[in-house]
């Protein structure tokens, strides 16, 4: 495994408060180019554990390097810097702006770091297409299906072709066959790429497509 | 920043019935005392203007601002009529020592034909406000009227037609008739009160007024005699009145009473210079029964009241617009609150705190830029609906 690509917890420590829900990581490698699995039943702390790895929160002790750098060492700014250039996020409640375009939504990330250029639009065309909402590019968001605005938030995680992708359930709105598409998307564009990917989910059925599976009840005995 | 202003700029769009309200509100909020501060010196300008070049009114003993405002602007205030000897005295009973000392132009304002004032004065009113005549010829008989033009615009009015006089009560049944005015001329527009009035002679006027009139020759009719006495003949209910003067009639016309006692409304003195404007308001300052004003000086008075209400008008106008940014600011507040999950998300994908601070100012400057467009548009038109409103007021 690469050292400097991947990712890599140790001893990962988080508390909401003392007495509060608690997450204990003692030691996740992911090598670069594979695939993890968060699995593990609701409050368990998956998307708490999602949100430590983005460094979208801050852990109370322990290490989270991605690729070269430690995430808990960086500001909160030069997280967000990091962020906005490696790092690919599907949220749960997908998080797009209900008053853009399909388009200026994929782009938006694009947008703020001065890069939406000809190469960056002709890879959102692509994945658009093979995401099947490539004729919703001119649509408000809020005018689509819960399925259709997940699958523009899978679109926008990828289309900066980030070294670390980070879904949060992404295949809760859609059905079994359309699930299927968006996770078989994710798992070819960062394989492809040699990018890392760690996926919440709740579906038993798309565990054996990822390369490790992290259970999160194991973790809390590890 | 580019990427900051594309947000904010999508936002206000999206919510542009919301935010063109917030923007509206703003700019007529913050226009208001702005386009108060317009209208009140266009007004001030042509009240001065006006009252600046009429130099001296003489009327009865009164309300000097009732006065000022009947000549100027012939409005009907209840002003004690001056007799018409007052200015046959002052044209003649003064000329002894002088003869020359100020040319006097009588004004009678009482009637109104189709809601405009019927003034009634001299030939020489026309040079002296700088009217001339734009169409037709100027006023030739008994029953002639020329009109402003404004109003004959208004009234699609030509020389060749008619106007009939407004009687003041509707069952006045032997009072103040209809009379049927002959135009014979419309006036140039010198953009002041003239241009919405009609001017007749002043013996129309008395005509209106039911002191002149034109029948039928009794003596040729048996018919419409009453009685006989003396040489004195009376005529009956069949006497036919003539409501409108003709080449036919005006020989039948004629005035009863003392000519001297007729009234009308005030007399423009025309000061040859200084010393003889300072004579004649000495001399009428120890009249007991007629006043000389300056319109200049009660003009500078009613405006500098004006002034005074307009700093409080002004003053609330301003605590309102403070008002309003603490609303609007509160609007912003609420909404950045609400939406704070949407910028919970750019943080998330890495946007910079700078950058979210940008689009939510950009968001504000956007909607104070609309309203700041507004408000001018607001100034520009009180600008132009200015002269509009003000000969509306007055």
């Amino acid at each position: 495994m690469s050292a400097t690509t991947g990712l890599q917890v140790s001893d990962l420590r988080f508390a909401y408060s003392a007495e509060g829900f608690r997450v204990h990581v003692p030691q996740l490698e992911l090598a670069a180019g594979k695939a993890l699995a968060l699995a593990g039943p609701s409050g368990a702390g998956k998307s708490t554990l999602l949100r430590l790895l983005t460094g979208l929160l801050t852990p109370t002790a322990g290490k989270v390097s991605l690729g070269a750098s430690q995430m808990e060492t960086m500001t909160h700014e030069a997280r967000r810097a990091f962020r906005l250039q490696h790092i690919g996020l599907v949220f749960q409640d997908f998080a797009l702006l209900d008053y853009l375009t399909v388009t200026e939504n994929i782009l938006l990330p694009h947008q703020f770091r001065g890069t939406a250029d000809a190469a960056v639009r002709t890879k959102m065309l692509d994945l658009t297409e093979r995401l099947h909402i490539d004729r919703y590019l001119n649509k408000r968001v809020s005018h689509l299906s819960q399925g259709e605005r997940q699958r523009v938030a899978v679109a926008r995680a990828l289309v900066h072709e980030p070294q670390f992708v980070f879904a949060d359930e992404p295949t809760a709105s859609l059905d079994p066959a359309r699930g299927r598409i968006v996770v078989d998307m994710l798992l070819e564009d960062t394989r492809r790429r040699g990018a890392c990917l760690v996926m919440v989910t709740h579906d038993p059925n798309l565990l054996p497509l990822f390369d490790q599976t992290v259970r999160m009840e194991d973790l809390a005995t590890a | 920043m580019r990427a900051a202003f594309h947000l904010a700029a999508r936002y206000v769009l999206r919510h542009r019935i919301q935010s063109a309200l917030l923007a509206g509100a703003l700019g007529l909020v913050f226009a208001l005392p702005l386009c108060l501060r317009v209208l009140i010196e266009h007004a001030q300008q042509e009240l001065r203007s006006r009252a600046a070049a009429t130099p001296q009114i003489v009327g009865t003993r009164g309300s000097a601002l009732d006065l000022m405002m009947t000549a100027l602007y012939f409005k009907r205030e209840n002003l004690l009529p001056l007799p018409f000897g007052e200015l046959t005295e002052l044209q003649h009973h003064h000329s002894a020592s002088a003869s020359t000392m100020a040319a006097a132009i009588p004004l009678h304002v009482r009637y109104q034909a189709q809601g405009a004032p019927i003034v009634g004065t001299e030939l020489e009113y026309f040079p002296f406000r700088g009217l001339h005549l734009a169409a037709g010829k100027q006023l030739s008989r008994l029953g002639d009227c020329v009109v402003g033009a404004t109003l004959a615009k208004q009234r699609g009015l030509q020389p060749g037609g008619h106007l009939f006089s407004t009687p003041e009560q509707a069952f006045d049944m032997a009072g103040v008739y209809p009379l049927k005015m002959r135009v014979t001329g419309i006036l140039t527009p010198n953009g002041t009160p003239d241009d919405e009035a009609l001017f007749v002679d002043l013996k129309t006027c008395w005509l209106i007024e039911g002191r002149s009139h034109g029948h039928d020759d009794l003596k040729k009719d048996e018919s419409v005699v009453l009685t006989k006495e003396e040489g004195n003949i009376v005529g009956n209910a069949a006497v036919r009145m003539f409501n409108e003067v003709t080449d036919a009639n005006i020989a039948s016309f004629h005035f009863h009473g003392d000519v001297s006692t007729y009234p009308i409304s005030a007399v423009i003195l025309l000061p040859k210079d200084a010393k003889s404007e300072a004579l004649l308001a000495g001399h009428y300052a120890r009249s007991k029964e007629q006043q000389l004003i300056r319109p200049r000086d009660e003009m500078e008075a009613l405006l500098t009241q004006l002034v005074r209400l307009e700093g409080f008008a002004a003053s609330a106008l301003l605590l309102t617009a403070t008002a309003a940014l603490l609303v609007t600011a509160l609007v912003f507040a609420l909404s950045f609150r609400l939406r704070q999950r949407e910028f919970a998300t750019l943080e998330d994908v890495g946007v910079s705190r700078v950058s979210l601070i940008s689009v939510k100012v950009l968001e504000v400057l956007i909607v104070g830029l609309a309203a700041a467009v507004i408000g001018l548009v607001l100034l520009q038109f009180s600008s132009f609906a200015a002269p509009y409103l003000l000969r509306w007021a007055l």
